[in-house]
């Protein structure tokens, strides 16, 4: 089991307040991400949870027990840190054998539990080495299987592969994604990468300054987003965001169209545009445009579209899929 | 051109480094060589070539009895330092991972007492000593010295601490250790080569400290440094045996920091480099 319920969970450090107000449900189970630009309190918020910072006010419960005031090692949870932060004078068996150890467990068992762990996550040629000879992504797993070993109530992973270079951290992604689907532990992971948390997530919440701006599912987010942080924040390339005129005839302050929902003509088209950029990825191109009494879009085009820096365009939104928001920055 | 310049450069700075460093050891050569003269050619003048002889050194054992100071040389500067370890662990560990608003200005609090001069509390240590029967007791000298060490100490291990990544403990916690369990199995191994340098140099200070240790003593717990000062007598001044006293009593110490220069220097410099 791993249920944790968050309410009115307030952190402040000194007069500056990092988290001002939450109330969040995790259910058993479940891969919830925390995603949010830097300094956003997503890792304050783990670490909250994780025990290793005291809630200024508020609950948290794990499985319906208060928890609050219970130190880290009783909260039984495992955590992957963003360094790491394996045991350096360890061997890989005696990192993955430590909370074990801790716990109390005999030599059989733990020998039993590190083997299977080390299977599990390919590392069994490497149980005798030191951290310090094995590669950055051969470390994470240590890190995981150190997580793993002590069948905790839920994982929590605090930018886990942000070390790692790009092609390791999609093959980590799936990698944790499948132990996901294995385990079918609560997970929660923190990133500021909107890409993870789309790909893996089964609940985004996504935070600004300490607030819940949105929960849900990766589609709801990016499908309705509720405001214009949220709609700026999932998607990449990200949401087009237009004011004024064009934005008014949709009865909106400020209206939100995706690079993928705008069609692309050489010849007729609602928005007249001048190319700035185009960058050919193959697949597709994204054109960096500047549209007459729109401003900068970015829009996302077919792969074999044969257009370049300074050509005129023409850039049709999908009425469909244009969303609208307020004054207030909601949507309506 | 500027290759050039810079192999010039690199060639007066190792020269220059040369002469200073044989600046700094003459002394200590100089003594050694007077320990092997006869009393008459040590007062004669300035010579490097000493005649060989021994018989200062064994004078000076037959005489003064060098192993009982010898062996209160390394009672003393052992157990401070091992006094001063079991005070500055916690301590720095405290300082290290729970700073609180004040901790700086406690740290520097305790690094201004060294520069206070030790002349300016003699009298009333001399007295506390004196009342407390103290008075050339090893234990009185090596609480004395333990003190006197202990801010040196707590802060060479407060910054090999310091240097420790905290989320390594985080990690330790949340793996289910105890607060003895981390600071057994995570900080202390983590941290073994800063106390081994922290330790070889607060031996070295202990072994060395002769204010205290003169004044302090006068037999019984007399160290090497006491030992030294006994040939500097009335009846004028013995350089031969002097110096075999001085050789006698830096010696283990130039072979214990010969040994373990590395630790040395990496604890010296500790925190400087990353």
């Amino acid at each position: 089991m791993g249920e944790i319920t968050l309410r009115g969970v307030h952190k402040a450090f000194g007069a500056t307040t990092i988290i001002p107000n939450i109330d969040l449900d995790i259910a058993d189970g479940e891969f919830v991400v925390f995603v949010g630009p830097s300094g956003c309190g997503k890792s304050t918020l783990l670490r909250l949870i994780a025990g290793l910072e005291d809630v200024t006010r508020g609950t948290i419960s794990i499985d319906g027990r208060d928890v609050t005031n219970e130190a880290p090692a009783k909260r039984k949870l495992a955590m992957v840190f963003q360094s790491y932060a394996l045991y350096p004078h360890m061997t890989v068996a005696r990192n993955i054998a430590f909370p074990l150890k801790m716990a109390g467990e005999s030599p059989d068992v733990i020998q039993r539990k590190v083997q299977e762990a080390a299977r599990v996550l390919n590392l069994t040629n490497y149980l005798d080495r030191r951290p310090g000879q094995l590669s950055g992504g051969q470390r994470q797993r240590v890190a995981i299987g150190r997580a793993i070993v002590r069948q905790p109530s839920a994982f929590l992973f605090d930018e886990p592969l942000s070390n790692l270079d790009a092609a390791l951290r999609g093959t980590m992604r799936l990698e944790i994604s499948e132990l996901h689907n294995q385990l079918k532990t609560t997970m929660i992971y923190v990133t500021h990468d909107q890409v993870e948390a789309m790909t893996m997530a089964d609940k985004i919440v996504v935070l600004n300054a300490g607030n819940v701006e949105q929960v849900g599912s990766p589609l709801d987010l990016y499908r309705s987003p509720q405001n214009l942080f949220v709609a700026g924040f999932i998607g990449s390339p990200k949401m087009n965001l237009i004011e004024g005129a064009p934005a008014a005839r949709h009865h909106a302050k400020t209206i939100g169209v995706r690079p993928e929902h705008m069609t692309v003509s050489t010849t007729a088209g609602e928005w007249r545009a001048t190319v700035s950029v185009a960058e050919h990825l193959g697949a597709d191109t994204f054109l960096h445009v500047h549209a007459d009494g729109v401003g900068p879009l970015t829009v996302r085009a077919g792969g074999d579209v044969a257009v370049n820096h300074g050509d005129t365009i023409f850039v049709t939104p999908d009425a469909t899929k244009i969303h609208r928001f307020g004054n207030d920055g909601k949507a309506i | 051109m500027a290759r050039a310049v810079t192999r010039q450069h690199k060639t007066i700075a190792t020269a220059a480094a040369w002469v200073v460093a044989l600046l700094i050891f003459f002394p200590i050569l100089y003594t050694v060589i007077t320990s092997f003269k006869t009393e008459q050619e040590a007062i004669q003048g300035f010579s490097l070539i000493p005649s060989g002889t021994f018989e200062n050194y064994v004078e000076v054992e037959a005489q003064r009895g060098y192993f009982h100071f010898f062996l209160n040389s390394v009672i003393l500067s052992v157990g401070s330092t091992v006094l001063a370890l079991i005070v500055a662990v916690p301590a720095a560990w405290a300082m290290a991972f729970n700073p609180t608003k004040r901790t700086k200005d406690i740290l520097m609090w305790m690094l201004s007492t060294k520069m206070m001069p030790a002349v300016a509390v003699l009298f009333p240590i001399y007295l506390i000593f004196r009342d407390a029967g103290l008075l050339d007791s090893r234990v009185g000298l090596t609480v004395m010295l333990m003190l006197i060490n202990l801010p040196i100490v707590i802060w060479m291990l407060y910054t090999y601490f310091r240097e420790i990544p905290g989320e390594i403990l985080e990690a330790a916690r949340m793996d289910g250790a105890s607060l003895w369990n981390e600071i057994i199995y995570v900080l202390t191994p983590m941290a073994i080569p800063g106390i081994a340098s922290t330790m070889l140099l607060n031996i070295i200070l202990a072994w060395n400290e002769a204010f205290w240790t003169i004044r302090l003593t006068t037999t019984n717990a007399a160290p090497l440094t006491a030992f030294i000062s006994s040939f500097s007598s009335p009846q004028g001044l013995f350089w031969a045996k002097l110096s075999a006293a001085s050789t006698l009593a830096i010696a283990p110490i130039l072979i214990m920091g010969w040994f373990s220069q590395r630790q040395l220097v990496r604890g010296l410099t500790f925190g400087a480099v990353k």
